[in-house]
Protein backbone atom coordinates (compact mmCIF):
# COMPACT_ATOMS: atom_id res chain seq x y z
CA UNK A 1 0.00 0.00 0.00
CA UNK A 2 1.02 3.80 -1.12
CA UNK A 3 2.03 6.15 1.63
CA UNK A 4 -0.97 7.04 4.53
CA UNK A 5 -2.39 10.06 4.45
CA UNK A 6 -4.86 9.38 7.49
CA UNK A 7 -4.94 6.87 9.98
CA UNK A 8 -7.35 6.78 12.87
CA UNK A 9 -6.30 3.98 15.56
CA UNK A 10 -9.18 3.23 17.86
CA UNK A 11 -11.19 6.17 18.14
CA UNK A 12 -14.05 6.16 20.88
CA UNK A 13 -16.40 9.25 21.13
CA UNK A 14 -19.25 9.67 23.33
CA UNK A 15 -22.68 12.26 23.28
CA UNK A 16 -22.93 12.06 27.04
CA UNK A 17 -22.92 9.07 28.62
CA UNK A 18 -24.34 7.33 25.27
CA UNK A 19 -21.00 5.96 23.17
CA UNK A 20 -21.07 6.85 19.58
CA UNK A 21 -17.76 5.57 18.26
CA UNK A 22 -16.24 2.58 20.00
CA UNK A 23 -12.43 1.19 18.99
CA UNK A 24 -13.03 2.67 15.47
CA UNK A 25 -9.91 2.31 13.55
CA UNK A 26 -9.41 3.74 9.74
CA UNK A 27 -7.16 4.56 7.31
CA UNK A 28 -6.86 6.44 3.89
CA UNK A 29 -3.97 5.78 1.47
CA UNK A 30 -2.77 8.87 -0.68
CA UNK A 31 -4.97 8.81 -3.82
CA UNK A 32 -7.42 6.46 -2.33
CA UNK A 33 -11.13 7.05 -2.06
CA UNK A 34 -12.44 5.22 1.04
CA UNK A 35 -16.16 4.97 2.00
CA UNK A 36 -17.66 4.28 5.08
CA UNK A 37 -21.41 3.32 5.25
CA UNK A 38 -23.64 1.74 7.56
CA UNK A 39 -27.43 2.45 8.91
CA UNK A 40 -28.71 5.79 10.41
CA UNK A 41 -26.90 6.47 14.20
CA UNK A 42 -24.28 3.95 13.13
CA UNK A 43 -21.66 6.63 13.84
CA UNK A 44 -20.32 7.80 10.54
CA UNK A 45 -21.03 11.71 10.99
CA UNK A 46 -18.90 11.40 14.64
CA UNK A 47 -16.78 9.57 13.17
CA UNK A 48 -15.78 12.46 10.67
CA UNK A 49 -16.66 15.20 12.92
CA UNK A 50 -13.66 13.42 15.56
CA UNK A 51 -11.38 13.40 12.55
CA UNK A 52 -11.83 17.13 11.84
CA UNK A 53 -11.88 18.25 15.30
CA UNK A 54 -15.59 19.23 16.18
CA UNK A 55 -15.88 16.19 18.28
CA UNK A 56 -13.11 15.67 20.92
CA UNK A 57 -12.69 12.08 21.11
CA UNK A 58 -12.42 9.78 24.25
CA UNK A 59 -9.66 7.84 23.19
CA UNK A 60 -7.82 6.75 19.83
CA UNK A 61 -4.90 8.51 18.21
CA UNK A 62 -5.01 10.27 14.73
CA UNK A 63 -2.28 11.00 12.69
CA UNK A 64 -2.31 12.98 9.77
CA UNK A 65 0.18 13.08 6.64
CA UNK A 66 2.82 11.41 9.26
CA UNK A 67 1.88 14.37 12.09
CA UNK A 68 0.04 13.90 15.00
CA UNK A 69 -2.91 15.90 15.31
CA UNK A 70 -5.03 13.85 17.71
CA UNK A 71 -4.48 17.56 20.18
CA UNK A 72 -4.76 19.38 17.28
CA UNK A 73 -7.47 22.56 16.83
CA UNK A 74 -9.63 22.20 13.89
CA UNK A 75 -8.02 25.76 11.90
CA UNK A 76 -4.44 23.98 11.88
CA UNK A 77 -6.02 20.36 10.60
CA UNK A 78 -7.85 22.26 7.71
CA UNK A 79 -4.37 24.18 7.42
CA UNK A 80 -2.68 20.81 7.16
CA UNK A 81 -5.28 19.93 4.51
CA UNK A 82 -7.95 18.17 6.11
CA UNK A 83 -11.17 19.60 5.03
CA UNK A 84 -14.59 18.52 5.72
CA UNK A 85 -18.07 19.19 3.29
CA UNK A 86 -20.57 19.01 6.08
CA UNK A 87 -23.57 17.33 6.03
CA UNK A 88 -26.65 19.01 4.42
CA UNK A 89 -23.70 21.42 2.59
CA UNK A 90 -24.09 24.18 5.22
CA UNK A 91 -23.79 27.20 2.38
CA UNK A 92 -24.43 30.30 3.87
CA UNK A 93 -27.42 31.22 1.95
CA UNK A 94 -27.54 35.19 2.99
CA UNK A 95 -24.01 35.58 1.18
CA UNK A 96 -22.82 35.52 -2.83
CA UNK A 97 -21.41 32.70 -4.50
CA UNK A 98 -18.26 34.48 -4.41
CA UNK A 99 -18.08 34.87 -0.55
CA UNK A 100 -18.91 31.84 0.24
CA UNK A 101 -16.25 30.32 -2.05
CA UNK A 102 -13.85 33.17 -0.64
CA UNK A 103 -14.70 31.62 2.94
CA UNK A 104 -13.33 28.34 1.64
CA UNK A 105 -9.29 29.75 0.71
CA UNK A 106 -9.51 31.94 3.99
CA UNK A 107 -6.59 30.28 5.64
CA UNK A 108 -4.76 31.22 2.56
CA UNK A 109 -2.39 34.07 1.81
CA UNK A 110 -1.82 33.15 -2.14
CA UNK A 111 -4.48 35.40 -3.14
CA UNK A 112 -3.47 35.31 -6.81
CA UNK A 113 -3.81 31.65 -6.37
CA UNK A 114 -6.88 31.65 -4.74
CA UNK A 115 -7.92 34.17 -7.30
CA UNK A 116 -7.35 31.44 -10.26
CA UNK A 117 -8.78 28.39 -8.23
CA UNK A 118 -11.75 30.13 -8.19
CA UNK A 119 -11.60 31.04 -11.67
CA UNK A 120 -11.18 26.93 -12.41
CA UNK A 121 -14.27 26.33 -10.42
CA UNK A 122 -16.12 28.68 -12.25
CA UNK A 123 -14.97 27.02 -15.47
CA UNK A 124 -16.33 23.44 -14.08
CA UNK A 125 -19.43 24.85 -12.68
CA UNK A 126 -20.58 27.68 -15.50
CA UNK A 127 -23.84 27.70 -13.22
CA UNK A 128 -21.89 29.23 -10.35
CA UNK A 129 -19.91 31.67 -12.45
CA UNK A 130 -23.15 33.33 -13.83
CA UNK A 131 -24.42 34.02 -10.28
CA UNK A 132 -21.48 34.86 -8.72
CA UNK A 133 -22.77 37.60 -7.06
CA UNK A 134 -25.95 36.64 -6.09
CA UNK A 135 -26.90 35.02 -2.78
CA UNK A 136 -26.24 31.99 -2.57
CA UNK A 137 -29.94 31.38 -1.76
CA UNK A 138 -30.96 31.27 -5.75
CA UNK A 139 -28.78 28.31 -5.86
CA UNK A 140 -31.30 24.42 -6.46
CA UNK A 141 -29.82 21.72 -4.11
CA UNK A 142 -27.92 20.15 -6.55
CA UNK A 143 -25.65 23.69 -7.64
CA UNK A 144 -25.33 24.26 -3.25
CA UNK A 145 -23.25 20.98 -3.11
CA UNK A 146 -21.29 22.01 -5.80
CA UNK A 147 -20.50 25.39 -4.26
CA UNK A 148 -19.46 23.57 -1.20
CA UNK A 149 -17.69 21.24 -3.02
CA UNK A 150 -16.11 23.90 -4.42
CA UNK A 151 -15.96 25.95 -0.75
CA UNK A 152 -13.62 23.06 0.36
CA UNK A 153 -11.78 22.32 -2.68
CA UNK A 154 -10.22 26.04 -2.52
CA UNK A 155 -8.81 25.15 1.38
CA UNK A 156 -6.44 23.12 -0.59
CA UNK A 157 -7.10 19.56 1.13
CA UNK A 158 -4.86 16.31 0.71
CA UNK A 159 -8.14 15.00 2.34
CA UNK A 160 -11.77 15.88 1.26
CA UNK A 161 -14.09 14.45 3.68
CA UNK A 162 -17.57 14.54 2.46
CA UNK A 163 -20.89 14.05 4.84
CA UNK A 164 -23.43 12.25 3.05
CA UNK A 165 -23.12 14.79 -0.16
CA UNK A 166 -25.81 12.96 -2.19
CA UNK A 167 -28.61 13.77 0.47
CA UNK A 168 -31.59 15.24 -0.76
CA UNK A 169 -30.01 15.42 -4.60
CA UNK A 170 -31.89 14.32 -7.62
CA UNK A 171 -30.34 11.26 -9.22
CA UNK A 172 -29.00 13.26 -12.58
CA UNK A 173 -27.11 15.23 -9.70
CA UNK A 174 -26.12 12.67 -7.50
CA UNK A 175 -24.65 10.95 -10.48
CA UNK A 176 -23.04 14.12 -11.74
CA UNK A 177 -21.68 14.25 -8.19
CA UNK A 178 -20.20 10.82 -7.80
CA UNK A 179 -18.54 10.97 -11.68
CA UNK A 180 -17.06 13.96 -9.75
CA UNK A 181 -15.87 13.01 -6.93
CA UNK A 182 -13.66 10.21 -9.35
CA UNK A 183 -12.77 13.34 -11.62
CA UNK A 184 -10.78 14.92 -8.76
CA UNK A 185 -9.89 11.50 -7.35
CA UNK A 186 -8.00 10.80 -10.61
CA UNK A 187 -6.10 14.28 -10.07
CA UNK A 188 -4.72 13.16 -6.95
CA UNK A 189 -6.98 13.93 -4.36
CA UNK A 190 -7.73 11.69 -1.77
CA UNK A 191 -11.01 11.01 -0.35
CA UNK A 192 -13.14 9.90 2.96
CA UNK A 193 -16.84 9.76 1.59
CA UNK A 194 -19.89 8.85 4.27
CA UNK A 195 -23.23 7.81 2.55
CA UNK A 196 -26.30 6.44 2.82
CA UNK A 197 -26.28 5.62 -1.36
CA UNK A 198 -24.30 2.71 -0.32
CA UNK A 199 -24.39 0.93 -3.93
CA UNK A 200 -23.13 4.77 -5.69
CA UNK A 201 -20.56 5.04 -2.95
CA UNK A 202 -19.32 1.41 -3.06
CA UNK A 203 -19.24 1.65 -7.21
CA UNK A 204 -16.61 4.94 -6.66
CA UNK A 205 -14.69 3.48 -3.67
CA UNK A 206 -11.47 1.84 -3.73
CA UNK A 207 -12.01 0.05 -0.04
CA UNK A 208 -14.97 0.47 2.31
CA UNK A 209 -15.61 0.37 6.34
CA UNK A 210 -19.05 -1.03 7.45
CA UNK A 211 -20.17 0.96 10.70
CA UNK A 212 -22.51 -0.55 12.74
CA UNK A 213 -23.73 0.68 16.28
CA UNK A 214 -20.19 2.85 16.38
CA UNK A 215 -18.26 -0.76 15.47
CA UNK A 216 -16.38 -1.43 12.54
CA UNK A 217 -18.18 -4.07 11.58
CA UNK A 218 -16.91 -4.89 8.31
CA UNK A 219 -13.97 -3.52 5.95
CA UNK A 220 -12.04 -4.72 3.07
CA UNK A 221 -11.79 -3.61 -0.72
CA UNK A 222 -15.12 -1.72 -1.85
CA UNK A 223 -15.91 -4.51 -4.35
CA UNK A 224 -15.99 -7.41 -1.70
CA UNK A 225 -17.82 -5.50 1.14
CA UNK A 226 -20.45 -5.20 -2.03
CA UNK A 227 -20.62 -8.38 -2.71
CA UNK A 228 -20.78 -9.59 1.27
CA UNK A 229 -23.37 -10.50 3.33
CA UNK A 230 -21.99 -8.62 6.32
CA UNK A 231 -23.03 -5.29 4.65
CA UNK A 232 -26.64 -6.40 5.07
CA UNK A 233 -26.08 -7.80 8.80
CA UNK A 234 -24.69 -4.61 9.05
CA UNK A 235 -28.36 -2.41 8.15
CA UNK A 236 -30.31 -5.14 9.53
CA UNK A 237 -28.39 -7.02 12.18
CA UNK A 238 -28.27 -6.26 15.20
CA UNK A 239 -32.09 -5.76 16.44
CA UNK A 240 -33.32 -3.00 14.84
CA UNK A 241 -34.83 -2.16 18.22
CA UNK A 242 -31.08 -1.44 19.85
CA UNK A 243 -30.50 0.78 16.75
CA UNK A 244 -33.51 3.20 17.30
CA UNK A 245 -32.98 3.33 20.86
CA UNK A 246 -29.34 4.63 20.53
CA UNK A 247 -30.48 6.87 17.94
CA UNK A 248 -33.30 7.99 20.64
CA UNK A 249 -31.24 8.43 23.16
CA UNK A 250 -28.51 10.73 21.09
CA UNK A 251 -31.05 12.91 19.93
CA UNK A 252 -32.32 13.58 23.65
CA UNK A 253 -28.79 14.14 24.43
CA UNK A 254 -28.60 16.71 21.69
CA UNK A 255 -26.76 15.93 18.47
CA UNK A 256 -23.42 17.94 18.02
CA UNK A 257 -23.37 17.75 14.30
CA UNK B 1 -23.37 78.34 9.94
CA UNK B 2 -25.64 79.02 13.08
CA UNK B 3 -25.03 77.92 16.38
CA UNK B 4 -28.36 75.32 15.97
CA UNK B 5 -26.97 74.01 12.97
CA UNK B 6 -23.66 73.05 13.83
CA UNK B 7 -25.34 71.39 17.20
CA UNK B 8 -27.27 69.30 14.81
CA UNK B 9 -24.39 68.13 12.92
CA UNK B 10 -22.38 67.69 15.86
CA UNK B 11 -25.00 65.60 17.21
CA UNK B 12 -25.42 63.55 13.84
CA UNK B 13 -21.86 62.68 14.27
CA UNK B 14 -21.88 61.39 17.79
CA UNK B 15 -25.12 59.24 16.97
CA UNK B 16 -23.75 58.08 13.55
CA UNK B 17 -20.21 57.00 15.58
CA UNK B 18 -22.52 55.52 18.20
CA UNK B 19 -24.14 54.07 15.41
CA UNK B 20 -20.84 52.48 13.80
CA UNK B 21 -20.17 51.12 17.87
CA UNK B 22 -23.48 48.85 17.83
CA UNK B 23 -23.08 47.94 13.54
CA UNK B 24 -19.47 46.15 14.12
CA UNK B 25 -20.66 43.98 16.90
CA UNK B 26 -24.11 43.49 15.07
CA UNK B 27 -22.28 42.59 11.71
CA UNK B 28 -21.04 39.72 13.56
CA UNK B 29 -24.17 38.37 15.18
CA UNK B 30 -24.39 40.15 18.47
CA UNK B 31 -27.29 43.13 19.50
CA UNK B 32 -25.63 45.27 21.86
CA UNK B 33 -28.31 46.54 24.15
CA UNK B 34 -25.50 48.31 26.52
CA UNK B 35 -23.64 50.62 23.60
CA UNK B 36 -24.54 53.59 26.34
CA UNK B 37 -22.55 52.13 29.24
CA UNK B 38 -19.45 51.80 26.63
CA UNK B 39 -20.17 55.36 25.58
CA UNK B 40 -20.07 56.01 29.43
CA UNK B 41 -16.41 54.84 30.14
CA UNK B 42 -15.46 56.72 26.98
CA UNK B 43 -16.68 59.79 28.47
CA UNK B 44 -15.68 59.66 31.64
CA UNK B 45 -12.25 57.88 31.32
CA UNK B 46 -11.46 60.90 28.80
CA UNK B 47 -13.07 63.73 31.05
CA UNK B 48 -11.14 62.47 34.28
CA UNK B 49 -8.29 62.52 32.11
CA UNK B 50 -7.87 66.12 30.86
CA UNK B 51 -9.61 67.50 34.01
CA UNK B 52 -7.36 65.71 36.65
CA UNK B 53 -4.46 64.59 34.97
CA UNK B 54 -4.01 67.50 32.52
CA UNK B 55 -3.84 65.45 29.60
CA UNK B 56 -4.46 67.51 25.75
CA UNK B 57 -8.43 66.24 24.42
CA UNK B 58 -6.92 64.26 21.30
CA UNK B 59 -5.12 61.70 23.63
CA UNK B 60 -7.88 61.49 26.38
CA UNK B 61 -10.44 61.09 23.62
CA UNK B 62 -8.36 58.09 22.08
CA UNK B 63 -7.66 56.78 26.23
CA UNK B 64 -11.30 57.09 26.55
CA UNK B 65 -11.80 54.58 23.19
CA UNK B 66 -9.47 52.67 24.73
CA UNK B 67 -10.46 52.11 28.04
CA UNK B 68 -14.05 51.19 26.60
CA UNK B 69 -12.54 48.43 24.13
CA UNK B 70 -10.34 47.05 27.48
CA UNK B 71 -12.93 46.74 29.46
CA UNK B 72 -15.44 45.03 26.78
CA UNK B 73 -12.65 42.84 26.02
CA UNK B 74 -12.40 41.56 29.68
CA UNK B 75 -15.65 40.97 29.57
CA UNK B 76 -16.28 39.61 26.27
CA UNK B 77 -15.27 36.27 26.96
CA UNK B 78 -17.43 35.31 29.61
CA UNK B 79 -20.37 37.42 27.81
CA UNK B 80 -20.06 35.63 24.73
CA UNK B 81 -20.80 32.00 26.47
CA UNK B 82 -24.63 33.28 26.02
CA UNK B 83 -25.95 33.35 22.26
CA UNK B 84 -28.84 35.85 20.90
CA UNK B 85 -31.18 37.49 22.82
CA UNK B 86 -29.56 36.12 26.17
CA UNK B 87 -26.04 38.17 24.80
CA UNK B 88 -28.60 40.90 24.41
CA UNK B 89 -29.49 40.53 27.92
CA UNK B 90 -26.03 40.30 29.07
CA UNK B 91 -24.82 43.46 27.39
CA UNK B 92 -28.08 45.49 28.42
CA UNK B 93 -27.63 44.36 32.16
CA UNK B 94 -23.94 45.62 31.75
CA UNK B 95 -24.73 49.27 30.53
CA UNK B 96 -27.01 49.63 33.60
CA UNK B 97 -24.23 48.27 35.63
CA UNK B 98 -21.57 50.68 34.08
CA UNK B 99 -24.39 53.50 33.87
CA UNK B 100 -25.31 53.07 37.90
CA UNK B 101 -21.48 52.75 39.10
CA UNK B 102 -20.88 55.96 37.31
CA UNK B 103 -23.86 57.55 39.21
CA UNK B 104 -22.23 56.61 42.53
CA UNK B 105 -19.03 57.10 41.14
CA UNK B 106 -18.06 60.40 43.65
CA UNK B 107 -15.00 61.48 42.45
CA UNK B 108 -16.18 62.41 38.81
CA UNK B 109 -19.25 64.04 40.46
CA UNK B 110 -21.85 61.49 41.30
CA UNK B 111 -25.13 62.37 40.85
CA UNK B 112 -24.59 65.85 40.53
CA UNK B 113 -22.85 65.14 37.30
CA UNK B 114 -19.04 66.03 36.03
CA UNK B 115 -18.43 68.59 34.55
CA UNK B 116 -15.94 68.58 32.01
CA UNK B 117 -13.30 71.68 31.53
CA UNK B 118 -11.71 71.47 27.90
CA UNK B 119 -13.77 72.29 25.45
CA UNK B 120 -13.16 70.79 21.71
CA UNK B 121 -14.53 72.24 18.22
CA UNK B 122 -17.72 71.11 16.03
CA UNK B 123 -14.94 70.53 13.37
CA UNK B 124 -13.00 67.73 15.99
CA UNK B 125 -16.29 65.38 16.00
CA UNK B 126 -16.88 65.60 12.75
CA UNK B 127 -13.44 64.96 11.68
CA UNK B 128 -13.55 61.85 14.15
CA UNK B 129 -17.00 60.38 12.60
CA UNK B 130 -15.71 60.92 9.47
CA UNK B 131 -12.36 58.87 10.53
CA UNK B 132 -14.87 56.33 12.19
CA UNK B 133 -17.08 55.93 8.86
CA UNK B 134 -13.89 55.48 6.94
CA UNK B 135 -12.19 53.11 9.24
CA UNK B 136 -14.95 51.10 9.44
CA UNK B 137 -15.67 51.41 5.55
CA UNK B 138 -11.97 50.03 5.11
CA UNK B 139 -12.64 47.09 7.41
CA UNK B 140 -15.37 46.16 5.04
CA UNK B 141 -13.37 45.99 2.32
CA UNK B 142 -11.43 43.46 3.81
CA UNK B 143 -12.07 39.54 4.39
CA UNK B 144 -13.21 40.78 8.04
CA UNK B 145 -16.60 41.71 6.76
CA UNK B 146 -17.25 38.02 4.90
CA UNK B 147 -15.84 36.35 8.37
CA UNK B 148 -18.29 38.52 10.55
CA UNK B 149 -21.76 37.66 8.02
CA UNK B 150 -20.75 33.74 8.32
CA UNK B 151 -20.02 33.83 12.17
CA UNK B 152 -23.38 36.01 12.74
CA UNK B 153 -25.25 33.60 9.87
CA UNK B 154 -24.12 29.65 11.06
CA UNK B 155 -21.72 29.83 13.52
CA UNK B 156 -21.35 25.92 13.40
CA UNK B 157 -20.42 26.06 9.69
CA UNK B 158 -18.15 28.97 10.49
CA UNK B 159 -16.52 26.56 13.10
CA UNK B 160 -16.39 23.47 10.90
CA UNK B 161 -14.37 26.07 7.86
CA UNK B 162 -11.97 26.79 10.81
CA UNK B 163 -12.97 30.34 11.63
CA UNK B 164 -12.33 31.15 15.09
CA UNK B 165 -15.46 32.34 15.74
CA UNK B 166 -14.72 33.04 19.50
CA UNK B 167 -11.89 35.46 18.76
CA UNK B 168 -14.06 36.81 15.92
CA UNK B 169 -17.09 37.54 18.04
CA UNK B 170 -14.43 39.10 20.67
CA UNK B 171 -12.90 41.31 18.50
CA UNK B 172 -16.41 42.66 16.65
CA UNK B 173 -17.53 43.63 20.80
CA UNK B 174 -14.24 45.19 21.40
CA UNK B 175 -14.12 47.17 18.47
CA UNK B 176 -17.57 48.41 18.99
CA UNK B 177 -16.93 48.99 22.31
CA UNK B 178 -13.99 51.42 21.66
CA UNK B 179 -15.47 53.14 18.77
CA UNK B 180 -18.72 53.73 21.39
CA UNK B 181 -16.29 54.80 23.73
CA UNK B 182 -14.33 57.04 21.45
CA UNK B 183 -17.74 58.80 20.77
CA UNK B 184 -18.74 59.19 24.23
CA UNK B 185 -15.46 61.00 24.79
CA UNK B 186 -15.86 63.21 21.96
CA UNK B 187 -19.27 63.89 23.70
CA UNK B 188 -18.23 65.02 26.99
CA UNK B 189 -15.66 67.29 25.78
CA UNK B 190 -18.08 68.54 23.05
CA UNK B 191 -20.76 69.62 25.44
CA UNK B 192 -18.22 69.68 28.63
CA UNK B 193 -20.94 68.11 31.41
CA UNK B 194 -21.92 64.66 31.50
CA UNK B 195 -23.96 62.78 33.66
CA UNK B 196 -24.41 59.07 34.56
CA UNK B 197 -28.19 59.19 33.24
CA UNK B 198 -27.63 60.41 29.95
CA UNK B 199 -25.90 57.20 29.26
CA UNK B 200 -28.73 54.95 29.61
CA UNK B 201 -31.71 52.85 28.07
CA UNK B 202 -32.75 55.37 25.64
CA UNK B 203 -29.77 56.23 24.46
CA UNK B 204 -28.79 52.34 24.02
CA UNK B 205 -32.32 51.71 21.99
CA UNK B 206 -31.88 54.62 20.06
CA UNK B 207 -28.75 53.91 18.54
CA UNK B 208 -29.82 50.10 17.85
CA UNK B 209 -32.65 51.75 15.95
CA UNK B 210 -30.42 53.83 13.47
CA UNK B 211 -28.37 50.76 13.00
CA UNK B 212 -31.73 48.50 11.85
CA UNK B 213 -33.39 51.56 10.29
CA UNK B 214 -30.55 51.87 8.28
CA UNK B 215 -29.95 48.71 7.14
CA UNK B 216 -26.88 46.21 8.85
CA UNK B 217 -26.31 44.81 5.37
CA UNK B 218 -24.44 47.41 4.36
CA UNK B 219 -21.51 49.39 5.35
CA UNK B 220 -23.71 52.83 4.96
CA UNK B 221 -26.65 51.40 6.50
CA UNK B 222 -25.79 52.74 9.87
CA UNK B 223 -24.88 56.45 8.69
CA UNK B 224 -28.01 56.64 6.65
CA UNK B 225 -30.32 55.83 9.58
CA UNK B 226 -28.47 58.14 12.26
CA UNK B 227 -28.97 60.65 9.64
CA UNK B 228 -32.87 59.73 9.49
CA UNK B 229 -33.31 59.59 12.96
CA UNK B 230 -30.93 63.03 13.99
CA UNK B 231 -32.47 65.22 11.44
CA UNK B 232 -36.55 64.49 10.47
CA UNK B 233 -37.21 65.10 14.50
CA UNK B 234 -35.17 67.99 14.00
CA UNK B 235 -37.07 69.55 10.99
CA UNK B 236 -40.28 68.36 12.85
CA UNK B 237 -39.25 69.91 16.04
CA UNK B 238 -41.34 73.44 15.41
CA UNK B 239 -44.36 71.98 13.71
CA UNK B 240 -47.23 70.33 16.08
CA UNK B 241 -46.49 67.85 18.07
CA UNK B 242 -48.66 65.19 16.01
CA UNK B 243 -45.92 64.86 13.49
CA UNK B 244 -44.04 63.29 15.96
CA UNK B 245 -46.91 60.48 16.25
CA UNK B 246 -46.90 60.29 12.32
CA UNK B 247 -42.36 60.30 12.76
CA UNK B 248 -43.36 57.16 14.63
CA UNK B 249 -45.88 55.08 12.79
CA UNK B 250 -43.92 55.63 9.52
CA UNK B 251 -41.04 53.97 11.76
CA UNK B 252 -43.26 51.02 12.73
CA UNK B 253 -44.62 50.59 8.92
CA UNK B 254 -41.27 50.97 7.28
CA UNK B 255 -39.77 48.45 10.23
CA UNK B 256 -42.40 46.21 9.03
CA UNK B 257 -42.80 46.25 4.82
CA UNK B 258 -38.97 46.37 4.80
CA UNK B 259 -37.35 44.72 8.05
CA UNK B 260 -33.86 44.27 6.11
CA UNK B 261 -33.48 48.30 7.01
CA UNK B 262 -32.85 50.73 4.11
CA UNK B 263 -30.18 49.94 2.53
CA UNK B 264 -29.32 46.08 1.65
CA UNK B 265 -26.49 44.58 -0.35
CA UNK B 266 -28.74 43.46 -3.09
CA UNK B 267 -29.32 47.13 -3.53
CA UNK B 268 -25.77 48.38 -3.38
CA UNK B 269 -24.87 45.25 -5.66
CA UNK B 270 -28.00 46.49 -8.03
CA UNK B 271 -26.29 50.44 -8.50
CA UNK B 272 -22.68 48.58 -8.63
CA UNK B 273 -24.08 46.43 -11.74
CA UNK B 274 -26.11 49.33 -13.45
CA UNK B 275 -22.62 51.50 -13.23
CA UNK B 276 -20.87 48.71 -14.91
CA UNK B 277 -23.14 48.14 -17.43
CA UNK B 278 -23.30 52.21 -18.19
CA UNK B 279 -19.81 52.17 -18.52
CA UNK B 280 -19.37 49.06 -21.45
CA UNK B 281 -21.81 50.77 -23.53
CA UNK B 282 -20.07 54.17 -22.80
CA UNK B 283 -16.93 52.86 -23.71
Amino acid sequence: MSELILKAESLSACYGRVEALSDVSLQVARGEIVTVVGANGAGKSTLLQSILGAVSPKAGKLTFAGQDITRWPIYRRIEEGLVLVPEGRRILVSMTIEENLLLGAHMRRDKIAVRREIGGIYDRFPNLAQRRNHNASCLSGGEQQMLALGRALLAKPQLLMMDEPSLGLSPLFVQRLFELIQAYNREGLSILLIEQNTANALRIAHRATVLELGRVALEGDAASVAGSTGLQEAYLGGTSREVMEVDHKRKSVGRRS
Amino acid sequence: MSGYQTGIIVLLALNTIAAYGVYLPMSAGQLNLGIAGFMAIGAYAAAYLTNACGWPPSAAIGAGGATAAILAFAVAMPMLRTQGIYLSLATFALGQVISAIFLNLDIVGGAAGYPVATHIEASVVVSAATLVVSLVWLMSTTRLTVYFAAVKNDPLVADLLGLNVKALGVAALTVGAGIAGVGGALYAHYFNYIEAQYFGVMLSTYTVLYVLLGGTQSVWGPLVGAAIFTLVPEALRSSSQWRYAIFALFIIVFMALRPQGLLTRGLSRQRTQARAQSGSTNS
